[in-house]
């Protein structure tokens, strides 16, 4: 898990930079950084929070961007249903898409006995207090130093630029292309739209659309 | 520094609970169920559709309008950035190396030419 904090650090750095830099102070900054914990839901928020969009775009936005965690949490499932809810619901909290990843890629099975239990609830706790750190680490560094670096560099939009990585990384077949596709430019035209509905707007009329092409395709060309 | 807003605070309290729900979605009770095909499919498609909707507004449009020129850094900073990801087909840091490269492009076109 150690091989990955250099990376997580860089990100959580930038993320504290572009908070600040959106016009957000201090303890906004911090309570965002502790509290929320998720990187693209963060940056996805930012810019919606600075210009004051309604409560609930910000929170289905960042449910919508989140959506990755609902599909992990399936997969995660049988590997965690041994502990007690509250337990279970803290793990869930901490762990965020590197954990998950490593996690899932040396545990190939849920545990079956008292011991594997233990190995496996060791194992994911390491790597979440780890990650943990070095995300909340760098990020508050990032919110300490960006008070030093002049408005008009603009180096919030390094804040965009992570997402842009983070959407690239998520493009894996044409469908998802073109659902980026759609909302973009759905997000574009419907700017215009009170409470920033644009936004939903997009995602709503990506996801819809895509969901019609898909059910058109045989099923022996459809690529998940 | 400006006074800390409720409002704000109140949409940090907003998203750690979206946090805590999402990445713990399908273990908070602990009778098994699954979710609708139509959801199921749905979130192959979602999360990209997310961002590429709060991305898009932010590089293509300055104060609510279409930018009428392309003369604007952040046009080149996200292709370069996104050749940057595609080029190394998304291995090891790409995001890291998406942002990297997209500052590196955006720095100096923003602060030396104002584009």
């Amino acid at each position: 898990m150690m091989a990955v904090a250099p990376g997580l650090s860089a990100w959580g750095l930038m993320t504290g930079v572009a908070m600040v830099k959106s016009g957000m102070n201090a303890v906004e900054s911090v309570a965002m950084t502790l509290l929320v914990f998720a990187g693209s839901s963060q940056l996805a928020a930012i810019p919606l929070i600075a210009s004051g969009a309604p409560i609930l775009v910000i929170l289905s936005t960042g449910f919508c961007v989140n959506l990755r965690f609902v599909v992990f949490s399936a997969h995660l499932r049988p590997y965690l249903m041994h502990l007690p809810r509250p337990v279970r619901l803290l793990v869930g909290y901490l762990t965020v898409d590197l954990s998950y990843v490593m996690f899932t890629r040396r545990f190939s099975a849920p545990p079956q006995d008292a011991v594997q239990k233990q190995a496996q609830l060791a194992y994911l706790a390491g790597g979440c207090v780890s990650n943990w750190l070095s995300w909340q680490g760098a990020s508050l560094v990032g919110i300490a130093l960006a008070h030093s670096v002049p408005m008009q560099w603009g180096l919030g939009f390094a804040g965009i630029l992570a997402l842009v990585g983070v959407a690239c990384s998520l493009a894996s077949s044409r469908l998802r292309l073109a659902s980026a596709g759609i909302a973009a430019a759905a997000a574009v035209a419907a700017f215009a739209m009170p409470f920033k509905l644009g936004i939903v707007v997009g995602i709503a009329a990506a996801v819809g659309l895509c969901l019609m092409v898909e059910e058109y395709t045989p099923a022996s060309r459809r690529v998940s | 520094m400006k006074d800390t807003s409720l409002w704000t605070l109140g949409v940090i309290a907003g998203l750690t609970l979206v946090t805590v729900v999402t990445r713990s979605f399908f273990f908070i009770s602990s009778k098994p169920w699954t979710l609708p095909r139509w959801a199921q499919r749905g979130m192959q498609y979602a999360p990209i559709a997310a961002l590429a909707a709060v991305i898009a507004p932010e590089i293509v449009m300055t104060q609510g309008h279409f930018i009428g020129t392309w003369q604007d850094a952040r046009l080149f900073a996200a292709a370069a950035g996104v050749l940057w990801f595609f080029w190394r087909k998304g291995a090891g840091q790409a995001v890291l190396g998406t942002i990297v490269v997209g500052m590196a492009v955006y720095l100096p076109l923003h602060i030396g030419l104002g584009w």
